[in-house]
């Protein structure tokens, strides 16, 4: 399965630092702008906040309600993920998480300690054989509502970008 | 019979236990286990139970929940009841549309219609 409308890209296999958020090289209307890292246990407590510290930002940098009900979405999708898929709910395991919000875009990337995971080989939770069960459908919404999603580290990491847009809907193009 | 709880208001109307949910935001794992689990007591306190959630206050839910709520529909299923969903907000509309789950539950767009549709 793989996801059949093209909104998001795979880069599994690709490796990057832990610590690839550029600081002012990207180039953009709103100049540089440092990104913020954290880096949590396999905790929800740990994770909620991680989220509100995210949320915050974004509502502040005057994002669309859609832009902000998607983040919310695919960031609690993504950290469920990395903590209890990723690490197994194992509290010596981490969660980094970094991201950089600017007016234009939100870019939030997740990185576990466990196994990774092979993108592809991940059911589609909307056919008929699927539709009823009760898991599955995290990766299905976060790529429904990032403008890009990208993996990396085996799958270990992701990187969720939500462009700013005064439109409604899931995304613009 | 299932208590009031800071999540859940359960009214009667008629023969059919309305649920309204308090939380603004069915996201936190806690908070869906134990919304899980007074919903599955509700439904499975009597034969062929007729229940309606309505989503007026629900500005947000993620995939567990979804599974939670597909939990509940298969028990009032296996009770030969009727559950119905109403008053969901578009966004969280959306979210049903993505994962089809718009196909699974009877959804109506107002309590009103929810409860006129049981049989």
């Amino acid at each position: 399965m793989s996801p059949a409308d093209g909104r998001s890209r795979r880069s599994g296999g690709r490796s990057e630092s832990k610590h690839a958020a550029p600081r002012g090289g990207r180039a953009g209307a709103g100049g540089p702008k440092a990104s913020v890292s954290m880096t949590i246990g396999s905790d929800y407590g740990d994770a909620r906040e991680v989220q509100r510290l995210i949320r915050e930002e974004v509502e502040k940098a005057g994002f669309d309600s859609d832009s902000q009900f998607a983040i919310k979405l695919a960031l609690e999708e993504a950290l469920i993920n990395a903590i209890k898929h990723g690490n197994k709910l194992d509290k010596s395991k981490r969660v980094q998480v970094e991201w950089r919000v600017t007016p234009q875009a939100a870019e939030i990337e997740i990185e576990d300690e466990g196994p990774g995971f092979d993108r592809s080989s991940v059911p589609d939770p909307t056919n008929a054989t699927n539709l009823e069960k009760l898991t599955g459908r995290g990766i299905l919404l976060i790529e429904a509502y990032m403008t890009r999603v990208e993996y990396s580290n085996g799958g270990r990491r992701v990187k969720l970008i939500r462009h700013n847009q005064a439109g409604g809907g899931l995304k613009s193009a | 019979m299932p208590e009031a709880s800071a999540r859940l208001n359960v009214s009667d109307h008629k023969d059919v236990k309305v649920v309204d949910f308090v939380e603004n935001k069915i996201l936190d794992e806690a908070n869906i286990a134990e919304i899980g689990q007074q919903l599955t007591a509700l439904v499975e306190a009597k034969d062929r139970p007729k229940v309606l959630l309505d989503f007026h206050n629900v500005e947000h839910l993620s995939s567990a929940a979804l599974g939670m709520l597909i939990n509940v529909n298969n028990r009032v299923k296996n009770q030969s009841g009727q559950l119905r969903l109403s008053n969901i907000k578009p966004q969280i509309m959306e979210v049903f549309e993505i994962t089809k789950l718009n196909k699974l539950f009877k959804i109506l767009p107002t309590r009103a219609e929810a409860l006129a549709s049981y049989n």
